[in-house]
Formats: C-alpha cells, sequence, structure tokens
C-alpha cells in the first residue's frame, strides 16, 4: 500500500471499528516511515470526527461510537510515545472525572472517548473524584480544560463544591471548567460559574474545541 | 442465604382508593416513566416557572396506555425539588387512582412527597451506601411505604451478578433487622444497563434478577428503557427486553407506558407465563381494540 492508500484504509476501517486492522495498518505506516503525527491527524481524528457527526445525525449508534473509539485507541497506544518524542502537540489536555458520591460513568465514558477522537490527551479520574483529587490532577497534569460529570440531582451540587476548591487553591484562572451528565441543563452551569455545558459527547467536543480557542485568543502568544 | 425460596412475596401499593399488589403470580405492574423532566428540555422550562400543566396530559396517556403505577420525578436543577414534587403528587392524586412512585434522590422531596400522599407509595429509591441506607429506610417506615433499592455502593456500580447479589444481602439485612421493614416491601431493582455500552449488560441482569428471585423471593424492578439508550428501533428492544427480563423474575418495571406495542409485549408475557388465566385480559383488550377500531367513522 501507498501512504495515502494506507491513510484512507486506516480512515475506512477506524470508521467501522475494526481495531485489528487499524492497529495491524499503524505498524505498516510506521515501516513506511511515516509520520506518526500524519497517522493522527490525516486518519485517525478525521475518523472520528466523521462518527461524531454521523452520531449526531442519527445515523450511527453507541456501540459504533465505541468500537470506533477503541480501533483509534489502539493505535494510539502506539503513536502516542512517538508523538511524545517528536514533541507534536495534542489538540488539548482534558482532565476527567465522575464527581463525588456519584458512580455513573458510562455517559463519561462515551465523552471521553470522542475527546480523544478529536485528539485532546483525556486522563479520567474515574468515579467518586473528590474535590481534593481533582485539585491534584489539576496540579499534575496542567490540564486545558477539566470536565466534572453528574448524573444525579443530588450529586450536581458536587460542581459548586469543586469550583470553590479550584478557587480556594488558586487554579480558577488556569483551566476551562465543563460540567454535564443527564440532569444537568445549560441554566445549571451558568449559575454554578462553568465555562461550559454540553448534552452529549460530540457537542462536548465542539465546546471544548470552542472553549480552547477563545481562551488561545486571549492569551498572547 | 442461598437456599431456594418459592414464596411469593406482595408488595401493597395503594393511593386512596385503588390497591395495585406486586408478586410474581399477578400481571406485571407497570410503572409509568414519564413524569420525569430529564431530557425534556420544554417541560424543565415550565416546570421552573412553576407551570405543571403538562404532566395532565402525561397522566392521561399513560393510564390510556395501560399503566398500573405512575412514577413521579421532579428532579429540575435549581428549583424546590420538594415543593415541585409535592405540588406533582396532589395534581396527579387528582387525575387519577393510580398508586404513585416517589421518584427522587433528594431526601427533603421525599420526605415532603410521602407526607402528602394519599395512600401507600413506592420510593424510588435507596441504594447499598451506607448513608443512603440510613436517610431512606427510616422513611419507608416511617410513612409505611414500599421502597425500590439498588445494588450499587459507594464504590462502583458492580458489573457482575455476583457483586449484585452481595449488595441485596446487605439491603435485605439491613431494611428488615435495622429498620424493620418488612421483606415484602423491598423490590429490588437488578441494574439495568444500556445494551449499546456493552453486549453483556443484559444477560448480567437476567441472571441477578433470577438468582434473586429465587434466593429471596423477592419482587424486581428496573428502568426498563435504559437497556435500549443509544440504539435504533428503541421500541423494538424494548419489548423483547421486557418479557425475557419477566421470565428471570421481573415482576415491575419503570418503563415507556405509552407505546402499545411495549405495553402488548408485556402482557403477551403475562399470559405466557401464567399470569392471566385462560387469557382472559388479552381477549378483552383484543375486543376493546376492536370495538375502537369499528367505532372510528
Amino acid at each position: 500500500m501507498t501512504p495515502d492508500e494506507i491513510l484512507q484504509t486506516m480512515y475506512d476501517q477506524t470508521l467501522v471499528g475494526n481495531a485489528p486492522a487499524v492497529l495491524d495498518l499503524t505498524h505498516q505506516a510506521l515501516e513506511l516511515q511515516m509520520a506518526p503525527s500524519s497517522l493522527l491527524f490525516d486518519s485517525l481524528i478525521p475518523a472520528l470526527e466523521e462518527v461524531g457527526a454521523r452520531f449526531e445525525r442519527g445515523d450511527y449508534f453507541v456501540p459504533e461510537m465505541l468500537i470506533a473509539g477503541r480501533a483509534m485507541a489502539g493505535s494510539m497506544a502506539v503513536l502516542r510515545p512517538l508523538l511524545a518524542e517528536t514533541g507534536v502537540q495534542t489538540v488539548g489536555k482534558f482532565v476527567m472525572g465522575t464527581v463525588k458520591g456519584d458512580v455513573h460513568d458510562i455517559g463519561k465514558n462515551l465523552v471521553n472517548i470522542m475527546l480523544e477522537g478529536a485528539g485532546f490527551e483525556v486522563i479520567d479520574l474515574g468515579v467518586q473524584v473528590a474535590p481534593e483529587k481533582f485539585i491534584s490532577a489539576i496540579e499534575e497534569h496542567r490540564p486545558d480544560i477539566v470536565g466534572f460529570s453528574a448524573f444525579l440531582t443530588t450529586t450536581m451540587p458536587m460542581f459548586k463544591a469543586n469550583l470553590n476548591a479550584l478557587v480556594k487553591s488558586g487554579l480558577r484562572d488556569e483551566v476551562i471548567v465543563m460540567v454535564g451528565g443527564a440532569p444537568v441543563t445549560q441554566e445549571y452551569a451558568d449559575a454554578v460559574g462553568a465555562d461550559g455545558y454540553a448534552a452529549d459527547a460530540s457537542a462536548t467536543v465542539k465546546r471544548a474545541k470552542q472553549l480552547l480557542e477563545q481562551r488561545r485568543a486571549l492569551v498572547p502568544a | 442465604m442461598t437456599e431456594f425460596t418459592s414464596e411469593i412475596r406482595e408488595t401493597v401499593l395503594r393511593s386512596a382508593t385503588k390497591e395495585v399488589v406486586i408478586a410474581r403470580n399477578r400481571p406485571f405492574c407497570i410503572i409509568g416513566e414519564r413524569i420525569n423532566p430529564t431530557g425534556r428540555r420544554i417541560f424543565q422550562e415550565q416546570l421552573r416557572a412553576g407551570d405543571l400543566s403538562a404532566i395532565d396530559r402525561d397522566v392521561a396517556a399513560q393510564v390510556a396506555g395501560g399503566a398500573n403505577v405512575l412514577d413521579i420525578n421532579m428532579g429540575v436543577p435549581l428549583t424546590d425539588e420538594a415543593d415541585l414534587l409535592v405540588r406533582a403528587i396532589q395534581r396527579v392524586q387528582d387525575l387519577t387512582d393510580l398508586p404513585v412512585c416517589i421518584d427522587s434522590s433528594v431526601l427533603e422531596a421525599l420526605e415532603a412527597g410521602l407526607r402528602v400522599y394519599q395512600g401507600r407509595a413506592l420510593v424510588n429509591s435507596v441504594t447499598a451506601e451506607d448513608e443512603r441506607l440510613a436517610a431512606v429506610l427510616p422513611l419507608v417506615k416511617k410513612y409505611d411505604a414500599a421502597v425500590i433499592a439498588l445494588p450499587n455502593d459507594e464504590e462502583e456500580i458492580p458489573m457482575g451478578a455476583d457483586r449484585r447479589i452481595e449488595l441485596v444481602a446487605k439491603i435485605v439485612e439491613v431494611a428488615t433487622t435495622e429498620y424493620g421493614i418488612p421483606i415484602e416491601d423491598i423490590v429490588i431493582d437488578p441494574l439495568a444497563m444500556p445494551i449499546g455500552a456493552d453486549t453483556g449488560v443484559v444477560v448480567t441482569t437476567m441472571e441477578t434478577a433470577r438468582r434473586i428471585r429465587d434466593t429471596w423471593g423477592l419482587n424486581l424492578t428496573c428502568g426498563a428503557s435504559n437497556v435500549s439508550f443509544g440504539m435504533p428501533a428503541r421500541h423494538v428492544l424494548n419489548a423483547t427486553y421486557l418479557p425475557m427480563a419477566m421470565a428471570h423474575g421481573m415482576t415491575s418495571a419503570i418503563m415507556d407506558a405509552r407505546t402499545p406495542a411495549v405495553v402488548e409485549s408485556v402482557r403477551a408475557a403475562d399470559l405466557l407465563l401464567g399470569n392471566d388465566e385462560w387469557g382472559g385480559s388479552w381477549i378483552a383488550s383484543h375486543r376493546a381494540k376492536q370495538a375502537a377500531a369499528a367505532a372510528v367513522p
């Protein structure tokens, strides 16, 4: 296969969630000395973008999103160290977690897949994440965005607790805060002082990119 | 506890005037899921503005669809959930004599709802978390209600049946011995997860349900529509899932009571599982449909 054929085939196979094929193509590409960043930006990310677009149109369903994400993740496990070596910047860094008191994670995991699919580096702290744990993860990883997920009306108030902890530790202005989860609304996100809200996984990606652009436009280069 | 029990447990729910019994030798108890603002933007805005009138349509549609009990959830962020829940319960009780399932994770709302409810409610829900058990079960006892319990704890939503069964054992132990709640008033939700997120989850739910039925004979319920989340043709999945769950011991479900295909599938399973004697209800509903069709000019 030529490099162009590899990129195209990898795109097609990611789109249908064929993880073994995508992994195999990754190795083939590297043997041909193709740039890891090209695989990421010319094949994997466009494939996951298409997955998101199809999902939004109602042409793609949850399992298809999951297997496409898994196919990409398999390739990324090989590419990530190489990308780091060559100093390729990720789209952004995202620390994610389900808030304290809440053990629900299906929606959050879908969001992670779509964020990784868009080229974000996602650090998932899991469920039952206490404010202190978010703070120490933010200090350690210095993410662009932190995401709080809650599935219950009783755990949503943890958004505010987390935001208070951010303010107290002097990190509030260092990081963009996004919130989401089944009962969460834009009004609620505004009321607790979050920077962004999105209703589903593919909307989260769009909103995250938008918020990043706004933030980067503010910061003098 | 591993011995088999064939005992039939009766969970009795009441409105001011009507009694509904959940038991495995009775027709399946359909708990209508619709009075819930989650994911309903317009309804949320109305509720925030104090307008509860949309509930009237939801009640009518679910009663017409064949619901036996109505779930009421008023979980709208940035509102006084207790106040909304009280008004919703009173509104529903003015409109129908079906018993109610009071659905909130906010304690004050649960208590306020239980206080004004006329009859014997089903509380939705408690988990196996120590804090939740200690907070919710006294209310269940105080107001003589029945309660739905979910086998998840502080750590996780267990993905395997074994851990769920352990947590059910804990719930039963705590509820019956520490709070004096009769075992028949505990209705377990064995956790119905989306099949789209993991193709094995429904098999686990079935196994969990069967083992709970065989071990304690408890009544079971679930959020049936969760199963089809993120998938196409949700009605078909819901209508197929429910009879399968029923065959494994599910005796009620919080479900779509407005889609005829889903409700009919449940009633067909009632007949097939021996809970509709001589097919009386099945045949009667067929005649009613014929009559309705004939009445259309």
